[in-house]
C-alpha cells in the first residue's frame, strides 16, 4: 500500500470548523459553498442530537466555529468547547457571539472585515432616496395603472441639502457619508467617541443630533448601550419632517414607538432593512405608504457573497496554517451586548 | 401688468398658477376645452405669453393662432413640446427652468438604477405581503463599482456622474462631442458605449438627431446583464424595442421615468421584477417645483419690465 503524501492528507485527517446552524449562504448556495482542501465542517444541525450532546460527543477537539447572525456563540457553547480558539462569523454584527467570553479565554473573532460597508451603504442611500421621492409608491402607483386614471402623482422632497446625522460612524457610516455629500447632502454624527481627522460636525449626544438633522441613519453596532437608543424623544426631536434610515439593527429602534410615530404622522417617513423580531414586521406599516422595506438584506447581492466566501475560506485557511488571520476583531475595543 | 394676457396650457403646478393670476391675466386653455373657438375668437390676440410644459407645449399649431405672442416660458428644462423654428421665425422669446432641476433628476436617477439593481421595490413588496415569514429573499445585485455609461454629459448628465463616482462606478459617456475638462472615457458610438458599460444612463435632450438613439442595436450590446435607465424623454428609446428585450431577457433591467405615450406606459412591463417605472417625476419636488415655478414667473417679469431674461433659450 502506498504511503500517503504528507502534503495531502485525506480528508479524514482535516481539521474540523463546526457550524451550528446553516448560514444564508448554505441556504442559497449548498453546503460547499466554502470548501477548502484545508479544512472540513462539522455540522451540528444534521444530528438529532441536542446541541449540548452534540458538542460534548463530538467537538471537544474543535477549534473553530463559523458562526452567522442566526446561529449565535453562547457563553454555553463557549465553554463546552475546551480546544475552541476562533469564531468566523460570516455577518457584518458581532452582537450573536459572546465577546466577553470570548475575550476571557483568549479566543480570537474574525468578522466580515469591511466587505459589506458599499452594499450597506448603497441600501441607505436606495432607502432613502426612496422614502424622500417615493420611488416604491410610485412604482406601485404606475403598475396598477393608476397613472392614466388618477392622473398626477403626489410631490416628494429633495434630498439635495438635507442634513444627514449618522449613528455610528464606523466603515458603514463614512460610505454613507461620502455617497450622500456628492448629493449635496451634509453630514454630522454621533459615535461612542469624537473621530479625530474627521471634519463632519460631531454630536455627543444622538438626541442633539436628531434635533439638528433632516435624516437620521443607523450604522451603528448593537451592544448594550445601543439597545432602544432610538427612542421617543429622539424621534420627537427629529420631527414630522425627518426621516429615519435603520439598516443595522432592529432593536436599537423602540420599534413600537417608530410606528406610532409613523402612523400618526409624527416623522415624514422611514426605510427600514431590520426590525425588533424578524421575521415579523409591525402590520400597521404595511398600509403605509411613506415606509420602505427590505427583509434584512442589505448585504444580500451576488458580489458581497462572492467576496464573503473568500474571506471566510481565507481566514480559516491561515488560521489552520498558523498565518495571520485576515479579518481578526480587537475585542479590547468592543462594547458587550447581553442578548 | 395686471392687464397683461398669459395663456397656460395645461395643470401643472398650483402655487404656479395662483402667482400666474396675481400677476397677470391668466387664461387656462383647459377651461376652454369645449369652446376652444370660441376661446380663440374672443382671445387669441391679447395673448402675449405662453406657459407650457412638457405635456403641452407650444407647437406650430398654438403659435400660429397667437398673433402678438412674445413669448414662451416653458415650466420645464426640456424643449422637445415647442417649435423652436417657429419661435425664431416669429422673434418669440423662449424660456426655460435649467439647473434648478439638475439635483432632482440625477438623484432621480441614481435612485432608480439603485432600485433596479438592489431590488427595492420587489423586497418591500415582498416585506408588505408577509412573505418574510416564509424564508429569505435571494440575492440582488451590487450598484457600487459598476460602470455607468452616460448619453449627453450636460447638466445632468454632470451631475449623475458626479454622483455614481462616490460609488465609485468608472464613468463613460457618448455626446455630440468629447467635453474638454473631463476625464471621463468617451465614445464616438453611442452602441460602443452600451457595450462597454453595465449602466447606461439617457440625460440628453430630445432632438430629430437623438429620437430613439437607444434602438435595438444599442440594447443587443448593453445585454443580459445590462441596465437601462432613462430619466430624459420617451421618443430617446424605442420602447417596443425594450419591451420585447425586457420579456425576452435579453437586458438585465430598467428603471424608467419617462415613456413615449405618458400617461400610459407599456403594460407589458408591469409584471415584471426588473423593471422600476415612475411616472414622470424627475423634478416633482416640493422643493423644485416651487423653484421652477420662480423661475418662470422672474422670466416673464423681466420681459415685461424690459429687462433681461434670467434662461432663455432664444
Amino acid at each position: 500500500m502506498a504511503p500517503e503524501n504528507p502534503s495531502h492528507p485525506s480528508e479524514n485527517d482535516l481539521p474540523y470548523v463546526l457550524i451550528l446552524k446553516p448560514p444564508p449562504s448554505f441556504v442559497i448556495f449548498g453546503d460547499r459553498f466554502f470548501n477548502s482542501t484545508k479544512f472540513r465542517f462539522l455540522k451540528a444541525y444534521e444530528s438529532p442530537l441536542p446541541l449540548a450532546h452534540f458538542l460534548l460527543a463530538h467537538a471537544q477537539s474543535v477549534q473553530a466555529i463559523l458562526s452567522s447572525g442566526g446561529a449565535p456563540v453562547t457563553a454555553d457553547t463557549i465553554r463546552l468547547m475546551p480546544l475552541l480558539r476562533l469564531v468566523v462569523t460570516t455577518s457584518q454584527g458581532l452582537n450573536h457571539i459572546d465577546l466577553s467570553e470570548c475575550r476571557r479565554r483568549g479566543i480570537v473573532v474574525a468578522s466580515a472585515g469591511t466587505i459589506y460597508s458599499a452594499d450597506c451603504a448603497d441600501s441607505v442611500v436606495a432607502l432613502l432616496i426612496d422614502v424622500l421621492r417615493k420611488v416604491s409608491a410610485a412604482d406601485r402607483f404606475v403598475k396598477q395603472g393608476l397613472w392614466s386614471s388618477q392622473g398626477e402623482y403626489p410631490l416628494g422632497s429633495k434630498l439635495g441639502g438635507k442634513r444627514v446625522g449618522i449613528v455610528g460612524l464606523g466603515s458603514i457610516g463614512s460610505e454613507v457619508a461620502k455617497r450622500l455629500e456628492a448629493f449635496g447632502c451634509s453630514i454630522s454624527y454621533n459615535s461612542r467617541k469624537k473621530k479625530p481627522f474627521c471634519s463632519y460636525p460631531f454630536y455627543l449626544n444622538v438626541r442633539e443630533l436628531a434635533a439638528n438633522c433632516d435624516a437620521l441613519i443607523i450604522c451603528c453596532a448593537l451592544t448594550d448601550e445601543t439597545h432602544h437608543l432610538i427612542n421617543k424623544e429622539v424621534l420627537s426631536a427629529l420631527g414630522k419632517d425627518g426621516v429615519i434610515v435603520n439598516i443595522a439593527r432592529g432593536p436599537i429602534m423602540d420599534e413600537k414607538e417608530l410606528v406610532r410615530c409613523l402612523v400618526e404622522g409624527e416623522i415624514r417617513g422611514a426605510g427600514l432593512d431590520v426590525f425588533e423580531h424578524e421575521p415579523d414586521v409591525p402590520n400597521e406599516l404595511f398600509a403605509l405608504d411613506n415606509v420602505v422595506m427590505s427583509p434584512h438584506n442589505a448585504v444580500f447581492t451576488w458580489e458581497s457573497f462572492e467576496d464573503l466566501r473568500k474571506l471566510v475560506v481565507g481566514n480559516l485557511e491561515a488560521f489552520f496554517s498558523n498565518e495571520p488571520l485576515l479579518t481578526p476583531v480587537g475585542l479590547d475595543d468592543q462594547p458587550h451586548f447581553s442578548g | 401688468m395686471n392687464n397683461t394676457c398669459v395663456l397656460v396650457t395645461c395643470p401643472m403646478f398650483t402655487y404656479l398658477e395662483q402667482e400666474l393670476e396675481t400677476r397677470f391675466n391668466l387664461f387656462k386653455l383647459w377651461d376652454h376645452s369645449s369652446s376652444k373657438a370660441e376661446f380663440f375668437n374672443n382671445y387669441s390676440s391679447s395673448i402675449k405669453a405662453v406657459v407650457g410644459n412638457t405635456k403641452v407645449g407650444a407647437d406650430a399649431k398654438l403659435i400660429d393662432s397667437l398673433p402678438n405672442l412674445e413669448i414662451v416660458a416653458s415650466y420645464s428644462v426640456g424643449l422637445d413640446k415647442i417649435d423652436l423654428d417657429k419661435c425664431k421665425q416669429r422673434g418669440i422669446k423662449v424660456t426655460n427652468t435649467p439647473d434648478v432641476l439638475t439635483d432632482d433628476v440625477a438623484d432621480l436617477a441614481i435612485g432608480l438604477a439603485l432600485a433596479v439593481l438592489r431590488k427595492v421595490c420587489v423586497c418591500d413588496q415582498f416585506v408588505r405581503s408577509g412573505n418574510w415569514i416564509n424564508g429569505d429573499f435571494g440575492l440582488a445585485t451590487k450598484f457600487s463599482g459598476k460602470s455607468v455609461g452616460i448619453v449627453g454629459l450636460g447638466r445632468i448628465g454632470s451631475a449623475i456622474a458626479k454622483r455614481a463616482e462616490a460609488f465609485q462606478c468608472p464613468i463613460s459617456y457618448h455626446s455630440r462631442s468629447k467635453k474638454p475638462n473631463t476625464n471621463y472615457k468617451y465614445y464616438l458610438n453611442i452602441v460602443d458605449l452600451a457595450a462597454n458599460c453595465e449602466i447606461l444612463v439617457v440625460a440628453c435632450a430630445l432632438t430629430e438627431e437623438t429620437h430613439h438613439i437607444v434602438n435595438r442595436k444599442v440594447i443587443d450590446a448593453l445585454g443580459p446583464k445590462g441596465f437601462l435607465i432613462n430619466i430624459a424623454r420617451g421618443a430617446h428609446v424605442d420602447e417596443p424595442e425594450l419591451v420585447s428585450a425586457l420579456l425576452e431577457g435579453r437586458l438585465g433591467g430598467a428603471g424608467l421615468d419617462v415613456f413615449e405615450n405618458e400617461p400610459e406606459p407599456p403594460e407589458q412591463l408591469f409584471a415584471l421584477d426588473n423593471v422600476v417605472l415612475v411616472p414622470h417625476v424627475g423634478s416633482d419636488t416640493g422643493e423644485t417645483s416651487k423653484a421652477m415655478a420662480d423661475l418662470v414667473i422672474s422670466n416673464l417679469e423681466a420681459h415685461f419690465k424690459g429687462k433681461p431674461l434670467l434662461t432663455p433659450v432664444i
